[in-house]
């Protein structure tokens, strides 16, 4: 299996090099073709992988590939470890990459930029793959910051908007922000436990768990608690996690494919990748799992009222992302790994489903993304409708679609988590926070799914005329990988919920501790599919879904002038989600600005005063004048060295006889 | 030994006042000479202190070398005396000052820190056939070889820097260039031509 | 009896002579060497005085290797002069100041 994995992870890499490198030479086509048939290579065998994984019974494989360095004990290597885990990751890495890759012919083909595009989308998958099979925390790291710089340069891709500069430079910020944190993690794992691989780490764990570390001197630390959360902070960063989630929403700046690719389907769950296949750490810290949680459920809600107010339909999607992302983060703080990484699955087609949607109605409206300026599209683009309809019905968790699954067991292993029946005060709050967010939060996300929906292919025509005329159906290229994204979006839940949540898919790749084992609980009243399939009215879920459909039925299709009215109504509110909280001020006018005046009191009185004016050109200066008066005594004259001499030596005599 | 101490004072004395000429005598040629007399006194009074080889050294390459060469360059460079002598005494005080200065300092090494009756005393008396050159050769190429060796090389050294400075290309010299002549054939100087005898005319 | 510390003060008086020397003919390069050359001599006196008191060759050899140096020094001085002359037709030092800070 080892020349698999490497031409999984290579394949791309390739292809990325050719395309971006020659991308004149091979043209338009050829670009496009070699990315494709590089990531279509990665995306056969991933599955193969995952065949062999799931059906085949393959063991794990933990293969170290080349060794970088090893200093002083600490072994940096390039290594994959390829478990269940991974298999599961690999397919849906590549599969919407691939997709994403068919649809960008259609999307982009009017660009400059075409063959820099599928350059970096591959260089993308190349480094999603790295991060995913690594089998330590240095290629993680590599991994993790390679998809930060392409999803930098993607959001930024087209660069001479403006607003796609700051969103890029904003996003590669706010991600080392988290970074800081992660790198921080990471350092912490290797003081405590001198190694970078993760075998070893995880064996390691226990050992660990018991020490404490005194980062202000006077409050030992559990040792784990601090090394989970500095993980988590880049997690949060690269997750989009409140409070760092700042920069997702801006990231719509950039092409929509890389919207549905990096920010909604593979990158931005990285962090969530992360957090289960460290699950044997963060299974020995409460706190950490606790503070994981809180970030959870409030990023799940909050993020999800923004949704509501927002008429950008890129941006509409890109506060779900945040929301279902939310979801996820709250699943791993329940100890419920396993149904993060399947809600991740199935959201990652369903939301890459709806970003290609948007995007193909973008197309469509020669790039307009007011959703006030659409309206009864429906008839227009019938397949862009219904794929978008199983898109949103997916998103909400309607029964039988692959959201439903994993939405609904997601929250109910929340509702089972450990956290319920934990024993304190504090265990309590933390389960009530979580349970009323997520379940609240699927009020808010059939509310605004619905909304978006109905306001771009229902009611009335809002859109000029002359962009009217020009509707139709986008061409194959975006319809076909829309269907295809559509159908696992639809039925994928069906025949993977059973052995992914309760089937013991992942095996050992996911550590649960028996207390904290909320899915093993769950699994002994699974019925199956069609069971849960049959209870699904009776839970609240259901019902709270429902009447968000129906509320965004009512207000904007029924009676589209209440809306105004409630805006009116409860303006203070409005303002507060239509500036997201503030965040945004505080972090550009906050910190950004304090920074930068921070800087420029650095610059000016710092730099230039002390180090330029005093300590530098002050030396120069005081070095000049000094010698502008030693000068006066070298007059040139070979006589007057010689009695310079003269008078030394006397001198110097006359010390050592008289003085000395 | 009286006869010693008497040649020593009366060479001394004259070596003071050839030294006393060579500074101050106007005319660079009669310095030259003070100097050549004061190296001839020197090497008397090394001669009295046994010092035989050194002294003849300095007689034969010092003053048949040195000086002969700096009488060269005096005469050759036909320096204006007078605007050389000018501001003789400008400064004659603060040397005067510094001389004496000196002086004092050297007596107090000498006569006061001096380890007296030791230092007074005459000098050892050499043992019998000991021969200065001898000796001075014994040491000389054996323990002190390689200084020697650089010696020489600092000889070779100023003979190539002097004639390296002083040495120039005239312009227009006629020189014969051996290499060339010496590699002349005869078809590059005369050529042969075949032609019909003539009558005379 | 003539000893060390008459040979000592025969070089010293020499040593201060061409002190005297330097400062008050400080305007012709000869005579400076010349001076030089006195001042060499001092200091050949004083080794040999040295040699002689300590009863050790060494200070002999010393005074032979000073012999070579300040014939080469001379040499090369010399060579200077006569360049420094057929460059500016002088040898004033007056008018050699291009060191000048």
């Amino acid at each position: 299996m080892y020349h698999y994995y490497l031409t999984i992870v290579l394949a791309p890499l390739a292809a990325a090099i050719i395309a971006g490198l020659a991308g004149k030479k091979i043209g338009r086509a050829g670009a496009h073709w070699v990315t494709i048939i590089g990531v279509g290579i990665s995306c056969a065998l991933s599955l193969l992988v995952l065949k062999n994984m799931f059906w085949g019974g393959a063991e794990a494989e933990n293969i170290s590939v080349y060794t970088w360095a090893v200093t002083d004990g600490l072994r940096m290597e390039v290594g994959f470890l390829v478990d269940r885990l991974t298999a599961l990751m690999m397919c849906v890495v590549t599969f919407v990459s691939l997709m994403v890759h068919i649809y960008t012919i259609g999307y982009m083909h009017e660009d400059p930029g075409y063959q820099r595009f599928f350059s970096y989308i591959s260089l993308f998958t190349f480094s999603m793959l790295m991060l995913v099979m690594s089998n330590n925390f240095l290629q993680l790291f590599f991994g993790w910051e390679a998809v930060g710089l392409v999803s930098y340069l993607l959001i930024g891709f087209w660069f001479k908007k403006e607003t796609a500069i700051f969103a890029n430079l904003k996003a590669f910020l706010v991600n080392r922000v988290g970074d800081f944190g992660f790198i921080l993690g990471i350092a912490g794992v290797v003081m405590f436990t001198g190694s970078l691989d993760y075998a070893t780490v995880f064996a390691s764990a226990d050992a660990v768990a018991g020490q404490t570390l005194e980062v202000l001197p006077g409050t030992p630390w559990n040792a784990m608690t601090v090394i989970c959360i500095l993980l988590f902070i880049g997690a949060m960063g690269k997750s989009a996690q409140a409070p760092l989630h700042v920069w997702l929403p801006d990231s719509m700046e950039g092409p929509t494919p890389i919207s549905a690719l990096i920010h909604a389907a593979t990158m931005v769950t990285a962090g969530i990748f992360m957090v289960a296949r460290m699950s044997p750490l963060f299974e020995l810290s409460t706190a950490a799992l606790g503070f994981v949680i809180i970030i959870g459920s409030v990023t799940a809600f909050f993020m999800g009222l923004l949704g509501i107010v927002q008429n950008d339909i890129k941006r509409v999607v890109a506060y779900s992302t945040l929301s279902q992302l939310g979801y996820m983060t709250v699943a791993l703080g329940a100890s419920a790994y396993s149904a993060a990484i399947f809600h991740l699955m199935t959201h990652a087609f369903f939301k890459a489903l709806l970003f290609l949607a948007a995007g193909s109605v973008i197309i469509a409206m020669h790039h307009e993304q007011d959703i006030r300026k659409m309206g009864g599209i429906r008839k227009y683009m019938p397949i862009t409708y219904w794929t978008s309809l199983v898109g949103s019905l997916a998103l909400i968790g309607f029964p039988g679609s692959s959201g439903f699954f994993s939405k609904d067991l997601l929250i109910e292993a929340v509702k089972e988590s450990h956290w319920h029946h934990g024993a304190t005060a504090g265990d309590q709050l933390t389960y009530w926070i979580a349970y009323l967010s997520v379940l609240l939060g699927v009020f808010v996300t059939a509310l605004y799914s619905f909304r978006m929906f109905f306001l771009v292919f229902h009611g009335k025509e809002r859109m000029d005329a002359e962009t009217k005329s020009h509707l139709h159906e986008t061409p194959a290229v975006v319809t076909v990988p829309l269907i295809l994204l559509a159908i696992p979006s639809a039925v994928i839940g069906w025949f993977t919920v059973g052995p992914v949540l309760f089937g013991d898919y992942f095996g050992d790749a996911i550590q649960v501790q028996s207390a904290h084992d909320v899915l093993a609980h769950m699994g002994e009243a699974w019925h199956g599919s069609l069971g849960l399939l049959m209870h699904a009215w009776q839970t609240p879920v259901f019902w709270l879904a429902a009447s968000g459909v129906w509320v965004a039925w009512f207000l904007y299709l029924k009676r589209p002038d209440i809306p105004a009215t409630i805006k009116g109504k409860v303006l203070p509110l409005y303002n507060l989600l239509d500036r997201k909280y503030y965040f945004d001020d505080l972090y550009i006018k906050g910190f950004a600005a304090g920074g930068r005046n921070l800087g420029k009191f650095l610059w000016q009185k710092g730099d230039e005063l002390i180090i330029d004016g005093i300590l530098v050109n002050g030396t120069a200066k005081a070095v000049g004048r000094l010698a502008g008066v030693m000068r006066q005594i070298q007059t040139g004259y070979l006589y007057t060295y010689a009695f310079a001499m003269i008078i030394g030596l006397t001198m110097l005599l006359g010390w050592l006889i008289w003085l000395r | 030994m009286m006869l010693h101490s008497i040649l020593f004072y009366v060479f001394a004395a004259i070596m003071f006042g050839a030294a006393l000429g060579v500074i101050l005598s106007r005319n660079p040629v009669h310095a030259v000479m003070f100097l050549v007399f004061t190296f001839f006194n020197a090497a008397i009074l090394w001669l009295l202190a046994e010092a035989e080889f050194l002294a003849i050294v300095l007689v034969l390459v010092y003053v048949g070398a040195v000086m002969v060469l700096f009488l060269f360059v005096v005469m050759m460079l036909e320096v204006d005396i007078e605007a050389a002598k000018r501001g003789l005494t400008r400064y004659a005080p603060l040397g005067i000052a510094l001389a004496l200065v000196m002086a004092i300092e050297l007596i107090n090494v000498i006569w006061l820190r001096g380890q007296g009756e030791e230092s007074t005393a005459g000098f050892a008396v050499t043992p019998e056939g000991y021969s200065n050159t001898e000796a001075l050769g014994a040491v000389l190429y054996t323990e002190h070889v390689y200084s020697f060796e650089i010696a020489a090389v600092i000889l070779l050294l100023a003979i190539i820097a002097a004639i390296t400075l002083t040495m120039r290309k005239r312009p227009g010299l006629k020189v014969q260039n051996i290499a060339k002549q010496v590699a002349v054939r005869a078809k590059d100087r005369i050529r042969v031509v075949k032609m019909d005898a003539e009558k005379k005319q | 009896m003539i000893g060390l510390n008459h040979y000592l003060t025969v070089s010293a008086m020499l040593f201060v002579l061409s002190i005297v020397g330097i400062i008050i003919n400080r305007k012709n390069l000869i005579l400076l060497l010349m001076c030089i050359e006195l001042m060499l001599l001092a200091v050949n006196t004083n080794f040999i005085a040295f040699s002689r008191f300590l009863g050790d060759e060494t200070g002999q050899v010393f005074v032979f290797f000073i012999l070579t140096v300040a014939a080469a020094e001379a040499a090369i001085g010399l060579a200077i002069l006569v360049v420094l002359f057929r460059n500016r037709r002088s040898i004033a030092v007056q008018e050699l100041n291009t060191l000048k800070g």
